[in-house]
């Protein structure tokens, strides 16, 4: 017998619009010590599943079917007893470790509730078994972190305290719903591969719940693909892989874009018929020379407190031509965003010259400036905020075009915001809507037509694709590329993921707490990458495919990504200058246009 | 890719993920009618200010007319009565509480609209200018708004209405000067979270000038917010005015107000004249709370957590 026996799950949410289904009679089994993969879009109903059987349904949603745990139904279960199995024997993580732990708890205490509500411990003894999971999903340090708030660890360090407050009772079950999602990609190798291990170790099931193929092929031994609230297809991991039955299914793994190579269809576009290498050089357009974006920090310290420069951005350098796109890349706070706009001049740099088309924004007056922003124009990551709420989405659009060309008659605006709106792929339709009522991708449509409206010469595309479903994205990202080969603008691509930049540039920037550690051409930098960080950020990057993922070797670096003020954060790959106080690695040029950051040797690196 | 299978594709994705869109303000408005008290309260509003609007058509005496047949025994004869055509009595000079009673109850509606109306502009564009400013600019415009809070409100406007001679001008002066200050900390505190709002940015980077923003951008995406606090506002400024006339020092007769009445009411209570007081408060109260359930149910219907 299965561990797990879902039949005819459905789950019905009670709207203003009406009843809507989210799941509609799925029925699925988990077998013990398995990892079963729910992968779907947003809105497919795949974490609506487990919310059922975890009694953790919105108020206005009932669930009906059943979901046997062990033989007995969770749905039907009075729920003194259905509790007593949720949290014991099925337990379940969360995509944002943050919202999911108390703030106003310590670690320990937190672990501590676990244990008494469900095994009646207290005391020390509960301690020991806290300390002993909190070093078994490698927290370093664990006394300590023990006696911490949630809002003192980073991201990774939550999500292993939610693993291991998951893991204290040890679960027959653990529900992972999109578990990596919020975190950087080298947190996220590490996260899977603890999840992994745990599953080896304690065999316990695991039912993780995600959009990205990669982490399923790394992860699954079954998969289940799920659409409308359906399951569409379900079979092994390398059976789906190798040859999916479903077109949806299909869609779904060549929309993914990959870390080892350019997406099929991306290659076989027409725009893309330059093969994406270096043989765009138009003019240069824009030199950016030891760009300085520092903050002040107040410290908690002293009487009076101390205040210290948050060096954001420390010294970048980089140009970009006309027609190219030079992708930025790094892990969260690594000052990526903040770069670009110093380079917009949304931001003020501390120290360091823009040039853009030969003259120094930094030195130009405001209406300088404001002429200059015609030619300089950004995306933003979050479609929805980007746009204001109380205007149509034809308003949006159009409000470059009164800044810039004002003597333009209502009609003639008119009519270009309709043309624009088109050529993103807008019905004209659409015109009055309000952004609400529009999806994210269909919002990032608007965003990009009014960043295109004045035809820039230059984009900045600030994780405009990260909040997307993949399918979607994969379409954003078209738009971008054909917007290139038909206007020329250059692009400045920023992006957490690897794989999406890979798509997308000609050249790639890699930075570290605010430096360039590795500058080169795209497919010099994916083939041959010199900087250990680089490698370290490809390796971390999971491959939607199964037998490549995991006969893949990782490259893991020691220790957490340290934040900018932590001293010495930045000699974490020169850690024989250790002893040289304020030395900063410097960049050299290993082969033509291929620039690499001072470090040691990998051995030594890793012997740390 | 052509036109064709992009039009296509976005055609397959219209009809696979659109939810009929609903508008912000007609969801609120959906929600608001949900609200039994606030329904309620509207309507008894709506009649009041219908009652000051049609009223006037069937009063047999006008304001200022003093009935000299029952002015002598205004205590035992000047009763609200139907007979004698003074449907809510008589005040203590022999006037016709009837008319008074809409002439007061439109004095104290405008002050309080108009008082609300010029507090909530000036509040609003101050908020959202030192908000949106920053630094240096918010820091000094609001430690103004700081100190003007902290001298007793009612001190100025009494202070004000004693040196420059009790008029219906000075007293809208005086309401005024105090009652944007909150307004303008509220409309701050929201520019400073929408300031930061990526569309905000989007504006900048595309060259969009600063007043320009405010206007666009951030006034209209506060209006939630301003509609709901001026809806409370504005009983507050009637309470303001009532309290000031009952001292006597607000509207000055013929003109007078609601407070005015009341406070002529409670001084000659002692002879029995009961109505003189009653006729006067019932308005004042009905028209305070229900503007006080209207202003809570808006706050309900807009807020953006329930959304």
């Amino acid at each position: 017998m299965a561990l797990v026996e879902a039949r005819d799950l459905t789950v019905t949410f009670q709207t203003g619009d009406g009843p809507v289904a989210a799941v509609k009679g799925v029925s699925f089994d988990i077998e013990a010590g398995e990892c079963l993969g729910i992968v779907g879009e947003s809105g497919s109903g795949k974490s609506q599943t487990m919310m059922a059987a975890m009694g953790l349904l919105a108020r206005n949603g009932r669930a009906s079917g059943s979901f046997r745990f062990d033989g007995r139904d969770l749905l039907s279960l009075p729920a003194s007893e259905a509790g007593r199995i949720r949290g014991a024997d099925v337990s379940m993580i969360f995509q944002d470790p943050l919202t999911a732990l108390t703030p106003h708890l310590t670690v320990g205490q937190q672990l501590g509730e676990v244990l008494a509500h469900h095994k009646g411990l207290k005391g020390s003894e509960a301690r020991q078994i806290s300390l002993d999971w909190l070093d078994r999903v490698r927290i370093s340090d664990a006394a300590r972190r023990f006696a911490q708030y949630p809002h003192e660890l980073s991201g990774g360090m939550r999500q292993r305290v939610m693993i291991a407050m998951a893991m204290l009772c040890s679960p027959r079950l653990l529900i992972a719903d999109e578990p990596t999602t919020a975190l950087d990609v080298t947190v996220q190798a590490e996260i899977l591969d603890l999840m992994a291990g745990l599953q080896r170790e304690t065999g316990t099931a695991i039912a993780l719940i995600t959009h990205d193929m990669g982490v399923v092929a790394r992860m699954c031994d079954r998969i289940q693909v799920m659409r409308h609230g359906q399951y569409v297809e379900q079979g092994s991991a390398t059976e789906i892989f190798a040859a999916p039955r479903e077109a949806y299914t299909r869609q779904l793994i060549d929309a993914m874009p990959r870390i080892d190579r350019i997406r099929t269809d991306a290659a076989r576009d027409p725009a893309r018929a330059d093969g994406g290498g270096a043989d765009i050089r138009g003019a240069q357009i824009l030199d950016v020379k030891d760009v300085k974006v520092h903050f002040p920090i107040k410290l908690q310290q002293g009487l009076f407190g101390r205040k210290v420069d948050l060096k954001a951005v420390d010294g970048v350098s980089f140009d970009l031509r006309a027609g190219e796109t030079l992708g930025i890349v790094g892990e969260s706070g690594c000052g990526k965003s903040t770069l670009a706009r110093a380079v917009l001049q949304l931001i003020p740099p501390t120290d360091g010259s823009v040039a853009w088309l030969g003259r120094d924004l930094t030195a130009m007056d405001a209406k300088a400036l404001k002429d200059s922003r015609r030619d300089l124009q950004i995306v933003f990551q979050d479609p929805l905020a980007s746009l204001d709420p109380r205007m149509t989405i034809a308003q949006s659009i159009a409000e470059p075009l009164k800044t810039f060309q004002p003597q333009l008659t209502r009609s003639e605006r008119r009519a270009k915001v309709l043309a624009m709106m088109d050529r993103v792929g807008l019905p004209a339709t659409m015109q009055n809507r309000y952004p609400h009522e529009l999806s994210g991708g269909q919002n990032q449509r608007v965003g990009i037509a009014r960043a295109m409206i004045n035809t820039p010469k230059l984009i900045v595309c600030d994780e405009a694709v990260s909040a997307l479903d993949v399918s979607i994205q994969a379409q954003v990202l078209d738009l971008l590329r054909e917007l290139q080969a038909e206007f020329g603008m250059a692009m400045l691509f920023i992006s957490h993921d690897l794989a999406v930049v890979r798509e997308i540039s000609h050249r790639i920037l890699v930075l570290y707490l605010g430096r360039v550690v590795e500058f080169a051409d795209r497919d010099r930098i994916y083939e041959t990458p010199l900087h250990p960080y680089t490698r370290a950020l490809i390796s971390a990057v999971p491959i939607p495919d199964p037998g490549l993922e995991r006969a893949r070797t990782r490259l893991r670096l020691p220790g957490e990504l340290p934040s900018p003020l932590t001293p010495g954060a930045q000699l974490r790959f020169l850690p024989s200058r250790r002893g040289d106080a304020g030395y900063l690695p410097r960049l050299s040029e290993v082969a033509p246009g291929h620039f690499v950051a001072e470090h040691d040797s990998l051995e030594t690196i890793l012997a740390q | 890719m052509t036109p064709e299978t992009r039009m296509d594709r976005i055609a397959e994705h219209l009809t696979d993920t659109e939810v009929k869109g609903r508008s912000l303000w007609l969801d609120a408005a959906r929600r608001f009618m949900r609200n039994k008290a606030a329904v309620a309260a509207v309507v008894a509003l709506v009649a009041v200010v219908a009652f000051v609007l049609i009223g006037p058509l069937f009063a047999r005496f006008s304001n200022e007319e003093i009935d000299w047949a029952l002015m002598g025994d205004v205590a035992g004869q000047g009763q609200p009565s139907l007979a004698t055509g003074h449907f809510f009595g008589l005040d203590e000079l022999g006037r016709d509480m009837y008319s008074r009673v809409i002439q007061a109850t439109g004095t104290s509606l405008i002050v309080g609209v108009i008082g609300a109306f010029v507090s909530v502009v000036i509040g609003t564009l101050y908020g959202a200018v030192a908000g949106y400013l920053g630094g240096r600019t918010d820091n000094l415009m609001m430690r103004a708004v700081d100190i003007l809070l902290a001298v007793p409100s009612m001190f100025v406007i009494i202070l004000l209405l004693v040196m420059f001679g009790r008029s219906f001008y000075m007293l809208f002066v005086g309401i005024g000067l105090v009652s944007w200050l909150e307004m303008s900390r509220i409309v701050r505190g929201q520019t400073l979270s929408l300031r930061g709002r990526e569309f905000i940015e989007a504006a900048r980077a595309s060259g969009v000038g600063p007043m320009t923003i405010i206007l666009r951008h951030i006034v209209p995406n506060l209006l939630g917010v301003v509609v709901v606090y001026a809806s409370l506002l504005v009983p507050q400024i009637i309470l303001t005015e009532s309290f000031i006339s009952f001292l006597g020092l607000g509207v000055q007769e013929p003109a007078t107000s609601l407070g005015a009445l009341i406070s002529a009411g409670a001084a000659t209570i002692t002879y029995g004249t009961v109505w003189q007081l009653a006729f006067p408060l019932v308005f004042f109260l009905i028209t305070i709370v229900s503007m006080f359930f209207i202003g809570d149910g808006l706050r309900d219907a807009l807020d953006p957590k329930d959304r």
